[in-house]
């Protein structure tokens, strides 16, 4: 019977390959050859009881009959009845005792879960930006705004907080005259040197590019374009907000420092940012 | 042994019974079996991965066999993912086993919810089911997205990043939901063994739950059934559950696993050592998450930027996109059976299913979310889309903007002529040829091939 010999051939090479398994295990791994053995080990079995299950029990088709499922008003009734004992639903004032009871009680036990996490505060409003505080690199070395040549850009930290989530801020020098500062940011950007927070305002991912020759600072997760010259305005995707200017200075030394920090809450929006705590 | 038993459960009465049960010959019933077994894989695998990860976030320095990392800072979760992708035997094997089932996971979830959907086999009596199809579909998706997240890599840490920020745009509640689950602002030390929690134990016990459920149910009202000769309303006609129904399904469930293992040991998933460890300054280029979560990505790269704010409350332009709209279309799903018997005012039992073309409004409804969703998950690949054509984003994102609006509609209309057109002509669109053949000339024209 040529179905039944197939079948058996399946049997045999999964018991090879299961075998074979045992030896790469000890021998010396090799993923695709684990792959490929466990593969047919796992096929050979398979495949043989399909076929075995296919040809060799060629079984009948059988009937079967739906019972209803529902099991009757009248069935309905007398369980309704049972339910509804006199002792337990007479007792209204019980009843909602009971109830409520249950109520708090659930709420005194959810209660707990706030120590899962902090209130918000005013956690999400401020970063470690200070006044007066230096911009360093990842090296956590300060910067002077000759150090970045014209369309350079740098991530720059508060100084003692390199690789501070919140106070992430992109650093980029442009050849001033270009610049168009927003009102009343004229004098934020030394020598052409303008920092944006790095944050992105539409879901929160570090802004990962910057477009020279456009002046555009770019976010890889959903491409939303920000204006370098014009206060980081979003000109496309799905951020609304520009991205927060930290309003620069240069402190006696000649190095690049922060006047404060951000006035508006940086990243992602949320639904009272406008107004705060 | 069957006396043993018999004398203490009464063994004999209904372990018959079940074994008489009759399931019908169809291959489109697969599917859902197809999801079942890729969850066996799941769980096998996944205890092996979860003794040897460490869902702990202690910075350490790394000073394993993979050159490029050596000497740099990372979690200690992200090390014992390079320690069991590089150092443990058959480590990697059962890592990529694992990733490969929860991407057919899901998408046999999907594919065996359209099946049901197209044959109106959530009819009465089987809302109940649908409902616990629906949760276990989501709860699919959960599992996935925190256990993409374990192991903190780049990648992985720009999706919960979104998450984060989606959690944080709703209006009234977010920050303060969002610093409970995050436990404060992103990025967070303690994410990593909550992600944990949630997918080795919370989740799967909700899963394993549920597809009990989901069983028992259908073992309670047995099959639906196409149409055919000697079928009826009343009847269920198939093979027995033994020996035939077994066989198969046994056989299935180690051809599944074949399959799953091939994949595993062939074609490289998630290789997060290529990402780097998660930094929060630091972003990983085109970004591709796992494609059950494309939908959710597209749908945050095509909405506008529009952000409103009405007496000091803004509306961020992530939450349309990342809560409404996910919102609306899970509730839809989760109500259409009701949806559907309050628009046909049918309110009988059906255990014959429907052909798609039976019910044409229902199949273009169908389509068009079908579309809608597909359009959204090609719009969460735009960048590679752009890259990959040498297109700008730009005109990629406005081209799809636009087809998301038109295609569903266009498509669901097409669908409700074809639909219309195959009731009148009655065969199977792919058994049999009917109408004329047209042929592309060289000159441009067409001609008719008789
Ligand atoms: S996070 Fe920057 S565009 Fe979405």
């Amino acid at each position: 019977m040529k179905a039944g010999r197939l079948a058996a051939i399946s049997f045999v090479l999964s018991m090879v390959a299961s075998l074979a398994l045992v030896a790469v295990y000890f021998v010396g791994e090799s993923t695709p050859l684990e792959g490929t053995l466990l593969a047919l080990a796992l096929g050979g079995l398979g495949l043989g009881i399909v076929v075995w299950a296919k040809s060799l029990m060629s079984a009948p088709e059988v009937t079967e009959e739906h019972e209803a499922l529902s099991s009757g008003p009248e069935a309905r009734d007398r369980t309704k009845a049972m339910v509804q004992d006199d002792e337990v639903t007479r007792r209204t004032l019980l009843v909602r005792l009971v109830a409520g009871a249950g109520t708090t009680l659930a709420a005194a036990l959810a209660i707990p879960a706030l120590s899962l996490g902090p209130r918000p505060g005013q956690t999400l409003f401020g970063t470690k930006w200070t006044s007066g505080a230096r911009l360093v690199d990842r090296n956590n070395d300060p910067i002077r705004p000759e150090d970045l040549p014209i369309e350079g850009v740098v991530t720059v930290f508060p100084e003692g907080f390199v690789g501070s989530s919140d106070s992430q801020t992109v650093l980029v020098r442009v050849a001033p005259d270009l610049l168009e500062p927003v009102e009343g940011r004229q004098d934020w950007s030394p020598q052409g040197c303008i920092g944006y927070s790095k944050i992105c305002t539409h879901a929160g991912c570090p802004i990962g590019l910057y477009r020279a020759e456009a002046h555009q600072l770019l976010c890889p997760c959903h491409q939303s374009t920000f204006d370098v010259l014009q206060g980081a305005e979003p000109v496309f995707g799905p951020a609304a907000r520009p991205l927060p200017q930290l309003p620069l200075d240069l402190d006696d030394d000649g190095y690049l420092v922060a006047r404060s920090d951000y006035l508006e809450p940086v990243g992602p929006s949320f639904w009272n940012m406008t107004g705060g705590e | 042994m069957l006396k043993w038993l018999d004398e203490r459960l009464g063994a004999g009465h209904w372990a018959r019974k079940g074994l008489k049960k009759v399931f019908p010959d169809h291959w489109a019933f697969l599917l859902g079996e197809v999801a079942l077994f890729c969850f066996v894989v799941l769980v096998a695998t996944g205890v092996y991965l979860t003794l040897f990860f460490r869902p702990d976030a202690t910075p350490v320095i790394y000073d394993g066999p993979y050159r490029a990392l050596r000497g740099q800072e990372m979690s200690a979760a992200y090390e014992s993912v390079l320690r069991l992708s590089f150092e443990v035997r058959a480590g990697l094997l059962m890592r990529q086993i694992h990733h490969w089932a929860a991407l057919i996971f899901v998408a046999s979830i999907v594919v065996h919810a359209m099946r049901v959907f197209f044959t109106g086999a959530f009819r009465k009596p089987r809302e109940i089911n649908w409902l616990v199809g629906v949760s276990l579909l989501i709860f699919a998706i959960g599992m996935g997205f925190t256990g993409y997240s374990l192991p903190d890599d780049l990648l992985s840490g720009t999706g919960l990043r979104i998450a984060y920020s989606v959690m944080l745009s709703i209006p009234f509640i977010g920050p303060y939901i969002t610093f409970l689950v995050f436990g404060g602002e992103f990025p967070t030390e303690g994410i990593i063994s909550r992600l944990f929690v949630m997918h080795v134990m919370l989740l799967p016990a909700l899963v394993i739950g549920l597809i009990t459920v989901h069983l028992g149910i259908l073992w309670r009202q047995k099959h639906a059934q196409f149409r055919g000769p000697g079928r009826t309303e009343g009847n269920v006609v198939g093979k027995a559950f033994w020996p035939s129904q077994v066989f198969k399904s046994t056989g299935l469930m180690l051809l599944v696993a074949a399959v799953l293992a091939a994949l595993g040991g062939l074609v490289q998933i998630n290789g997060v050592w290529a990402y780097g460890p998660f930094d929060p300054t630091a972003v990983s280029g085109p970004a591709q998450p796992d494609w059950y979560v494309g939908w959710l990505e597209g749908g945050l790269r095509l909405f506008p930027a529009w952000e409103w704010t009405l007496f000091g409350v803004t509306i961020p332009s992530a939450f349309v996109p990342g809560v409404v709209i996910p919102g609306l279309v899970f509730t839809i799903l989760a109500l259409w059976p009701f949806i559907e018997q309050r628009i046909t005012k049918d309110y009988e039992v059906h255990n014959l299913l429907d052909r798609p073309r039976d019910v044409p409004w229902r199949t273009a409804v169908g389509t068009a979310g079908f579309l809608y969703m597909g359009l959204l998950t090609i719009a969460g690949g735009n960048d590679v889309l752009a890259l990959t054509f040498n297109i700008p984003v730009e005109g990629i994102t406005w081209f799809l903007r636009v087809a998301l609006l038109v295609v569903p509609v266009v498509g669901g209309m097409i669908a409700y002529r074809v639909c219309k057109e195959l009731q009148v002509g009655g065969d199977h669109p792919l058994r049999r040829r009917r109408g004329t053949v047209l042929r592309r000339t060289t000159s441009g024209g067409f001609e008719e091939v008789h």
